[in-house]
């Protein structure tokens, strides 16, 4: 046997960062938005979607795929909104990758939406190695979960461009510490835009929709996402 | 517990990268991860060795090279080494420091091959050292 090395240099998800690369192209030559939801399990982002889809469904042109593991209840919910709603369901796969959105996305045509939503798995670490093409990536928190969610997950917030803190309805029920939160969200990602919500009570959900509401003739900024696709590889 | 599907991912490059060059048998994958990466090293070990029974990485070796974060510091004009990912500011000043240049990696950068036959080169080789 001859051993020998090469030299290789290819980043093992290079496959999925190809078609996450060439999804954000087409959302981008088609003029939709798209959004990306990620947060642990019970958190609040089918609610929070519900919500979204229902106000934004008003005033422009929204959809959803949303991930879940074996279920197809989330979809469900979703579909009171009477936005066009697709499940992903990954089976024991624990993240969406580029591919599943790109297979969910066959048939629906791109120009006939302004916003599109995606609805990761209730997971906060295996999402945060796939770029699914997404415009922005929201990460959710809500205050049962505690203040140091984000020390805790600090790659999945450093990921995300945007943390949504949500149930705030419950914030003095469960002494949640606002304060701490914020600084600890910094403290992982400094700069990161934040919001609290309750989309119970619709709490601070008018500055969010503001936030997510399409800008026609917007300059694109660079999110983190777009930013991670366009390194090297 | 994704790092399955990402040792599958690495298993499959590495083969076809092995039989690019003429190999069919795998003895060492070296693996360039950083910490925000999202992947933990010790679970790609595991499944690492459990993913490449039967495929060309077979007793195969994964060597990883933990890479530290590095970000940029606006106020001191500096690379910095960030020691905890818990907190990305300047160790030496003190200042936030969102700019990461490194961390995120995630890449196989070399691969050592066994094959049967003495070394000749691919179809596309570019001898960089050749002399025209």
């Amino acid at each position: 046997m001859h051993p020998r090395l090469v030299e290789v240099r290819q980043n093992v998800l290079k496959q999925n960062d190809l078609l996450a690369r060439s999804l954000r192209r087409q959302f981008e030559d088609t003029g939709v938005q798209v959004v990306s939801l990620v947060s642990s399990p019970g958190a609040g982002k089918t609610m929070l979607l519900e919500n979204l889809l229902t106000f934004l469904g008003n005033e422009c042109r929204v959809a959803a795929l949303v991930g879940d593991l074996a279920t197809a209840n989330d979809a469900e919910r979703l579909a009171r909104s009477n936005a066009p709603v697709r499940q992903i369901t990954t089976g024991t796969v624990c993240h969406l990758d580029a591919e599943m959105v790109q297979r969910a996305l066959a048939g629906w045509n791109l120009a006939d939406l302004d916003l599109l939503f995606i609805e990761n798995v209730g997971n906060l670490v295996c999402p945060s190695s796939y770029d699914l093409g997404e415009q922005m990536r929201l990460v959710l928190m809500s205050v049962t979960e505690g203040e140091d969610k984000p020390l805790k997950y600090p790659t999945i917030f450093n990921t995300a461009d945007v943390a949504v803190i949500t149930k705030i309805d419950l914030a003095d029920a469960v002494e949640f510490d606002s304060v701490v939160a914020h600084q600890n969200i910094q403290s992982v990602r400094p700069g990161m835009k934040t919001f609290e919500v309750s989309a119970k009570t619709n709490a601070g959900m008018s500055e969010l929709l503001q936030f997510l509401r399409p800008q026609r003739n917007a300059v694109p900024t660079m999110t983190n996402a777009s930013r991670a696709a366009s390194e090297g590889m | 517990m994704h790092e399955l599907s990402i040792a599958i991912s690495m298993i499959e490059m590495a083969t076809k990268e092995a039989a690019h060059h003429g190999s069919n048998r795998v003895s060492a994958v070296h693996l360039k991860l950083g910490p925000l990466s999202g992947v933990v090293k010790d679970a790609l070990m595991f499944s690492y060795e459990v993913a490449s029974k039967g495929t060309p990485l077979e007793d195969s070796q994964l060597v990883i090279e933990e890479v530290p974060v590095i970000a940029y510091c606006t106020s001191c004009d500096a690379k910095r080494v960030i020691e905890s990912i818990q907190r990305l500011s300047c160790p030496v000043c003190a200042t936030p420091t969102p700019e990461v240049l490194q961390g995120k990696e995630l890449v196989v950068v070399a691969l050592e091959l066994l094959s049967d036959e003495p070394w000749s080169p691919p179809n596309d080789f570019v001898n960089a050292n050749a002399v025209s």
